[in-house]
């Protein structure tokens, strides 16, 4: 069934538009004196630099590596996100753990870690694949640098930015 | 001063020359001034409709902000594209800035300061003056599109010829019913008559035909077809750039302030301090006066060029010509005859 839009039968006195142009007039005036005086938070714009925008639940900000609550570092460079990192942002160099070392029995480690974030897309990927829930995107948005160096981000500056993520179960410690 | 220079301005010559030429340094810089800062104003009072904020970060509250965008635009790289007509692509700017510079030369901004007439060029055919150059105004427009060698400007060109000739014609018709009660065209002699009422309330349909081809005439909102960035992507200045971008840019911004200034000297008294009788002051205070009630009135008229910009959407072309040719002109020529016959009678009785 086509929708058929009835045209209305406008009277002289609205063809003339200008009882319209007044309306038109008298909203803009409403806002212009509204942001000018009055309720200056219905504005929709940030200050951004100084105000920040409050980011809701789940946001894929910049992607991280995590402690537990005992500070080990949790990331066992198994390299899975390595490999399912579509723009090939994330390398890991692994390492083995000494035998005298108290997570000993993890096994590996990564020596080095780090994120190119100029090629990262934010997808998330890296963090649904981690079987140790090791590497979480957080909140960090905005990453701005003046060298290329500058944003590649290393295993130190991921675990400074990812800090302590409260694990219930740890598993290492049960087995 | 010198002996050889103050014999030189001695000579009755050189010292009206040497007058004109000041008086044109201080109204170009002023005038520049004016487009520089109306521009913030356009986009601190658009931000504020649209419950934005506007530029408020260099300087106090933005007013640094046309320096730093002036500085941006001037020290940009100058890129010609391959395709256009080189000539022409840069004679288009220069060509579109030149009218309202022009037409600024016979508005009368004060009435006498320190014995000096307060205009460039009080010339008896004022009026024909500003229509005669602003018609060349078009030319700018479409010599850019036309130069430009690429559609969209193109249209934007053709859509400027034919907005700013329809709209020519009502402009010029409602004015004569203003000479017609004033009886020169001598924009001082206007400004002279409007000592007591303002021509707005003798002739209030001409103010508001004269008002909306202004609009149109100065590709405002809602006429601004030759640009309409969301259809033509830019219009006529799509391929320009860096300053001569900036030209067609200023030109807008003059040619409001212009038509602004025009609409205040036509109908609104010019420099005509309204309610006060400002002789009782003494004349330089009496000057200053007038000349600050001028920039008030044409102030108040920018903003309103600015308001309206931001709450009125675009015509569509037939809408656009539909209301020059259909109704601005019927009423226009009627206004004439309904002037004519009112003075008629009254000279009768």
């Amino acid at each position: 069934m086509p929708l058929v839009v009835p045209r209305p039968n406008l009277t002289w006195w609205e063809k003339l538009y200008l009882p319209a142009f007044w309306k038109g007039f008298l909203v803009t005036a409403r806002h212009f004196v509204r942001m000018l005086f009055g309720r200056r938070d219905r504005r929709v714009v940030l200050e951004y630099p100084e105000q920040k925008r409050v980011l809701k639940k789940g946001y894929r900000g910049a992607p991280t590596l995590v402690r537990d609550q005992d500070g080990r570092e949790k990331c066992v460079s198994c390299q899975l996100c390595e490999f399912i990192c579509p723009p090939r942002a994330i390398k890991i160099w692994p390492e083995e753990i000494p035998a005298n070392d108290l997570h000993a029995k993890v096994e590996k480690r990564p020596l080095r870690f780090e994120i190119d974030m100029l090629r990262c897309i934010y997808c998330q990927l890296c963090e649904e694949v981690c079987p140790e829930m090791a590497i979480f995107l957080r909140d960090d948005y905005s990453l701005t640098g003046t060298s290329r160096a500058e944003l590649l981000h290393d295993k130190e500056k991921l675990l400074e930015m990812g800090g302590v993520m409260q694990d219930g179960i740890l598993k290492w410690n049960k087995k | 001063m010198s002996p050889v220079f103050s014999n030189l301005l001695a000579q009755p010559g050189v010292a009206l020359a040497a007058e004109a030429a000041v008086k044109i340094a201080v109204v170009i810089v002023v005038l520049m001034g004016m487009v520089a800062y109306t521009v913030l104003a356009e986009r601190r009072i658009c931000a504020l409709i649209q419950d934005r904020l506007g530029p408020n970060r260099v300087g106090a509250f933005g007013l640094l902000q046309p320096i730093a965008d002036s500085f941006k635009l001037l020290l940009k790289e100058n890129v010609l594209p391959g395709h256009v007509n080189r000539f022409w692509y840069v004679l288009a700017p220069t060509i579109a800035m030149a009218p309202p510079l022009l037409t600024l030369a016979v508005i009368p901004f004060g009435n006498t300061l320190a014995g000096f007439n307060l205009v460039i060029a009080d010339l008896d055919v004022g009026v024909l003056w500003i229509f005669s150059i602003a018609s060349l105004g078009v030319y700018g427009i479409v010599l850019a599109g036309w130069a430009s060698n690429s559609k969209y400007p193109f249209l934007g060109g053709m859509r400027s010829a034919a907005q700013l000739i329809s709209y020519e014609v009502p402009m010029g018709l409602s004015v004569v019913s203003v000479f017609l009660l004033v009886g020169s065209l001598k924009l001082s002699n206007v400004v002279a008559y409007q000592a007591g009422t303002w021509l707005i309330f003798k002739a209030p349909l001409a103010f508001l035909i004269f008002l909306v081809s202004a609009f149109a005439e100065t590709n405002r909102l809602p006429f601004d077809l030759p640009e309409a960035e969301q259809e033509l992507v830019g219009g006529y200045n799509t391929e320009y750039g860096q300053m001569k971008f900036a030209l067609f840019f200023l030109a807008e911004y003059a040619n409001m302030i212009v038509a602004s200034a025009l609409i205040v000297t036509l109908f609104f008294g010019g420099w005509q301090v309204p309610f006060v009788r400002v002789e009782a002051f003494g004349p330089i205070l009496a000057g200053a006066l007038g000349v600050a009630a001028f920039f008030v009135k044409l102030l108040a008229f920018i903003v309103f060029f600015i308001w309206v910009r931001w709450t009125l959407p675009r015509f569509r072309y037939d809408q656009l010509m539909r209301l020059g040719w259909r109704v601005l002109l019927p009423l226009a020529l009627l206004n004439i005859v309904a002037t004519a016959l009112a003075l008629a009678l009254k000279l009768r009785a």
